[in-house]
Parts: C-alpha cells; sequence; structure tokens
C-alpha cells in the first residue's frame, strides 16, 4: 500500500502533464503550472528535513572527534549566524523581528545578513568557482597528451579551436589567399564548432531525449520503482 | 488602331494597380492560433513613408494605450498575458517625423481557447510512435522473448568499483546531481542508486550519499534502505550516510570535495544532472585516486567527465542504467523500444535531407509544426 499510492499518483501526474501538454485548453493548460506548484510547496517542508540532517550530521561527527572536526563547527556556527541574522533583521527589503535594523544597517553598510552574504558567502562562493580554472588547465593536460590517433586528433582539434579564438590567429593565417579562405584559423574554429561539434552535441541530445522518453514511461507505468524505495 | 487601345487599356490597369499598391496599408490583429487564449497576433504592413508607429489597446474606458513602438514597414508583434474568450479593440497609428501626416488602422479580435495545440501534432506522432514501440517490446519481454542489449562497459564495471572499495576499506562516494527531484536525470540517478546500495550492502561496504536538496535526500535515504533490504542487509543501513549539505552550488561542491579529501573514497559516482561543478568534482575524484564512475544528460559536461573519469554514461546511457543493471525483461524491453525510437530518428533525418534537396518544403514545415 506504501508503493501502490505514490505509484497512482506518479501515474495520474505523468498522464496528465502528457495530455495537457497538447491541450492548451483551460483546466488543462494550468495543470503543469498547478503541479509544480504543489512540488514548491512540498519541497519547502523538505527544507526543514534538509536542516535538521545538516544539524544532526555535523554535531555527529564533532561529538565523535572525527578527522578536521572544527571545520564542522565553524559549519553550525555558519548557519546559526545567518539563521538569527537573519530572523532578527530580516534581508534586503523584508524586515526581521527587530525590525529593518537601520542602526545596524548604517555601521556596517547593509544588513548583517546581507553583509556575510556580499562579503563572506559570495568571495568563498566565487573561489570555488574559480578553481574550474585550473582544473581545466590539469584535465586538458592529460586529455591532449601524445598517446593514441584519437587523442592527437583532440590535440591538434583543441589547439585550432582555442588558436582561432584569439585575434593571434587572424594576424597568424591573414596571408593565405581568399580562395582558400576556409583554411584562415578562425574560419576553420567556426566550422568545427558549428558543424562536427554540433552534430555531435545533437545526436547526444536526441538519444538523450528518446532515454528520457523511455524512462518517463518506465515511471508512469510503475515498471520503475526505485526511487520510490521499491515493493515496501 | 485596335493594338493602340489595347495598350491604353494596359497602361491604365497597371497605373490602377500602382496607385492602389501605393496606397495599400493592412493591418489586422487576431487570436493567436492553437494556443490557451492569451495571446494575439498584430499583422502589419505599412507604406514606405511612415517612420514611426504605435500600437495601441482600447483599455476599459475604451482609452487606448500603447502596447508596441517599434518600427518596420511590414512586421508582427505576438502580444501575451492577455484573458481567455475576451475581446480586445486595437489601432496602429503610423506617422512620419514631424507628425504632419498620420494615418490610423484599427481592428480588433476576441481571444479563443483552443481544445488542441495543432503545431504540436507531429510531436503527438511521434510520441505515440515511440511510446508504441517501447510498449511492444516491454510486452514481448513479459512473454518471454529474448533481447540482446549491448554492453555498457560503464555499468560492468560498477562491481569491479565496488569490490575494490571493499579490499580497500574505504566507502563509496554516490552523488546524484545537483538538480532537484523534479529533474529526470535526478530519477535516473536515484534508480542507479538503488542497485549500488544492493551491491554495496552485499559487500558491505559504507555508501556516501551527500544530497543538495532535501527532497532529494529524503528519496535517495528510501531508495538506499530499499537496496539493503533487497541485499538481506537491513541492519547495516545507515540513514547518517545520506545528508543534506547545501542548497549552493558551490557550497555543495566544497562540501563533497572535503568529504573526497578526509574520507578518501575508493569509489566515485557522479550520476545526474551537472552544471560548472562536474570537473572540480570530477578531478578532486582524479587526484585521490578513486575509481570514477561519472554520467549525465548534460552534453556540455560530456568532455569533463570523459576526461577526468574512467567510465562515463553518455547522455541515453543514464537513463538506461537501472534497467540494464536490474536485468528485469520488462525493463529491457523498454530499452529496446528507444532504440526504435533512434531508428525512426534516422530514418527521419535522411528522409528530410532528401525532401530538402528535392525540394519538398512541406517535409520539414510538417516537423516544425507550419501548416
Amino acid at each position: 500500500m506504501k508503493s501502490k499510492i505514490p505509484q497512482f499518483l506518479a501515474f495520474i501526474s505523468g498522464v496528465v502533464i502528457l495530455v495537457a501538454a497538447f491541450i492548451p485548453h483551460t483546466p488543462f493548460g494550468m495543470f503543469e503550472e498547478t503541479l509544480t506548484n504543489w512540488f514548491m510547496i512540498i519541497s519547502s517542508f523538505a527544507i526543514l528535513l534538509g536542516q535538521s540532517s545538516l544539524i544532526q550530521s555535523n554535531l555527529a561527527k564533532i561529538s565523535q572527534k572525527a578527522p578536521d572536526w572544527k571545520y564542522h563547527i565553524a559549519t553550525l556556527v555558519s548557519f546559526g549566524a545567518m539563521l538569527i541574522f537573519g530572523l532578527l533583521w530580516g534581508m534586503e527589503n523584508t524586515p526581521g523581528i527587530l525590525g529593518q535594523g537601520e542602526k545596524i544597517a548604517e555601521n556596517l553598510g547593509a544588513k548583517p545578513f546581507d553583509y556575510l552574504f556580499e562579503y563572506a558567502f559570495m568571495p568563498l562562493s566565487s573561489t570555488m568557482f574559480s578553481l574550474l580554472a585550473f582544473y581545466i588547465a590539469s584535465a586538458a593536460y592529460r586529455a591532449f597528451i601524445f598517446k593514441t590517433f584519437e587523442s592527437n586528433l583532440l590535440l591538434i582539434t583543441a589547439v585550432i579551436v582555442m588558436l582561432g579564438r584569439t585575434s593571434f590567429a587572424t594576424v597568424l593565417t591573414s596571408w593565405i589567399p581568399d580562395s582558400l579562405h576556409f583554411l584562415r584559423l578562425p574560419e576553420l574554429t567556426d566550422f568545427i564548432m558549428q558543424y562536427p561539434n554540433t552534430a555531435a552535441q545533437r545526436a547526444i541530445l536526441i538519444s538523450a531525449a528518446l532515454g528520457v522518453v523511455g524512462a518517463s514511461l518506465r515511471i508512469i507505468l510503475g515498471i520503475e520503482r526505485s526511487y520510490l524505495g521499491g515493493d515496501k | 488602331m485596335k493594338n493602340l487601345h489595347l495598350i491604353l487599356l494596359f497602361l491604365l490597369i497597371g497605373i490602377f494597380a500602382f496607385a492602389t499598391s501605393e496606397g495599400t496599408e493592412t493591418y489586422t490583429a487576431e487570436d493567436a492560433p492553437w494556443d490557451d487564449g492569451t495571446a494575439v497576433l498584430h499583422r502589419w504592413n505599412l507604406s514606405a513613408k511612415w517612420e514611426f508607429l504605435s500600437l495601441q489597446k482600447a483599455d476599459s474606458l475604451g482609452v487606448y494605450q500603447e502596447i508596441f513602438n517599434e518600427f518596420s514597414p511590414s512586421g508582427q508583434f505576438k502580444e501575451t498575458g492577455l484573458n481567455p474568450d475576451t475581446k480586445y479593440q486595437y489601432r496602429l497609428v503610423a506617422y512620419n517625423e514631424e507628425r504632419s501626416d498620420s494615418t490610423s488602422l484599427f481592428s480588433e479580435t476576441t481571444t479563443q481557447q483552443q481544445w488542441f495545440a495543432m503545431n504540436k501534432l507531429p510531436l503527438l506522432i511521434l510520441l505515440v510512435i515511440v511510446c508504441s514501440s517501447v510498449l511492444y517490446y516491454i510486452l514481448s519481454a513479459r512473454k518471454g522473448k529474448e533481447l540482446f542489449i549491448r554492453r555498457i562497459s560503464g555499468l560492468d564495471s560498477i562491481d569491479e568499483a565496488i569490490g575494490r572499495a571493499t579490499e580497500k576499506g574505504k566507502p563509496i562516494l554516490f552523488v546524484p546531481g545537483i538538480s532537484d527531484l523534479g529533474d529526470i536525470q535526478t530519477i535516473a540517478a536515484l534508480n542507479i542508486l538503488n542497485q549500488v546500495a544492493m551491491k554495496s550492502a552485499e559487500y558491505g561496504t559504507e555508501i556516501l550519499v551527500p544530497c543538495r536538496f532535501s527532497m532529494v535526500m529524503s528519496a535517495a535515504r528510501e531508495t538506499v534502505k530499499d537496496g539493503y533490504l533487497k541485499a538481506g542487509k537491513p541492519d547495516a543501513y545507515k540513514e547518517d550516510n545520506i545528508f543534506y549539505v547545501t542548497d549552493d552550488q558551490f557550497g555543495f561542491v566544497a562540501g563533497v570535495d572535503g568529504i573526497m579529501l578526509r574520507e578518501l573514497p575508493a569509489a566515485n559516482f557522479f550520476l545526474g544532472a551537472f552544471w560548472a561543478e562536474s570537473l572540480i568534482l570530477a578531478e578532486t575524484g582524479f587526484t585521490t585516486g578513486a575509481i570514477q564512475t561519472a554520467g549525465t544528460g548534460q552534453p556540455h559536461q560530456l568532455p569533463f567527465f570523459v576526461v577526468s573519469c574512467d567510465y562515463t554514461l553518455i547522455g541515453e546511457e543514464l537513463y538506461a542504467a537501472s534497467a540494464y543493471l536490474s536485468r528485469d525483461p520488462q525493463q529491457l524491453g523498454s530499452l529496446k523500444g528507444q532504440d526504435f525510437g533512434k531508428l525512426l530518428t534516422i530514418i527521419l533525418i535522411l528522409a528530410g535531407i532528401i525532401a530538402e534537396i528535392a525540394g519538398l518544403g512541406w517535409f520539414k514545415n510538417f516537423f516544425e509544426g507550419v501548416f
């Protein structure tokens, strides 16, 4: 019974959304938006579940003195600070329990929650993102090492595309006569990106779309039930 | 003489036609076709002497308010956000710079809700064909028909990865993407998680599942619990190993990277929807020396995974993985149906190329929903 009701709901929701995709008339046209709103409401309840998991798992690590347990204290302190500041003085134009906190905002230049978000959270987030540049370099180095015919092909193509995206490529190949203009690096780059690259990406997208159709049908028909916790 | 009369007649007709064509200015407002009655399509054709236009709609008091003013001698504008089954009145005013001369054209229309989006007809036909083939193969499999499914090395390696983790006494890390439960890629990842959890329970290896969303965490807990039940080891299930990290994209990455560096899992699975963080996760996993299996339906992230991971599930393989691993004939039948869909796509692409070369534009137009 525990799995039958979710299966039935999945079937009804799936069929309704599928039918509504082809019928714009009321009430079908609003089904997708309504179900999305329901999902958002359920998600907001689930946030509490997530927060309790966060506190529990970090407290467990601290109490067990797990490796680098001090970082877990930092997590809990940060979580608590943001929660308290948000509750007391709110964020942006939303007031908190103690109002808008004009005096604090005057000294800090922003509300405490916004201040921490802007000057602590955002730089940390940007730092993580910027790591990508270094990881791309190390991954590219490994991918472009001369090993096989395919890796050589990849290396040559990558050099053409990377060079072709710079102004240096124009200087380098501007001497090529107009009759052979397609051999100029910027044009070669455009060709690679527009045709072989797009063709490969579309092939993946089409097959993925078919995979989505198959997976959706398995879920709608109740053949695939693992995500519900099986047949319990 | 007779010829002269004929020439004069043609000349007169020509002059009349030229005069009328110069002065023909049209403007129509029509209910947008095949929609939910919330849009109106405006089309106009003005003479070259005008330099500006103002498209106006009458409000409830009958006063015209401007809704669009980008000039072009002939063009169209789709107005959205209207009420269905409502009558609207419009005025198009065209004028030149000094406003010494202007013209006003009027039109009215009633928005109507349609019962079928005719422009989606080709999509419906294709969907019916593909779904029918999937259902046919599912039924065939139910009847006991043997179906051949090609090997997917990324999935065959799961046993190897879990075995290695068991030998090293290290945990397995499974990241079900960074998308919420509303994404089919996350559902596909959870279905694979069920199989991985079952195998890890059989081998007695711990599995860690950090989640970006609470809903995913709840579903993942149920999925892992089911895997442990199937393996006959419900007591070994640890709910705390499936935990929430944070909703923030890079905060989540920082958390998972930390887990990889502290816990040193012997096998990493990155399956589901990934964006910019894919390479950060995969490269960190690579530096720890773990066996890595990744899979996503995001074509832009696939190269990063291919470079940094030992095995990569490309596009459809992610969705097929659960069926492949379960070896359930019904699920395998659906994979066969997908293959038929691929064959159909190839045939249609070839037919489209031939039709375009032959100048049969209707073929392409039909699939674009233009009738």
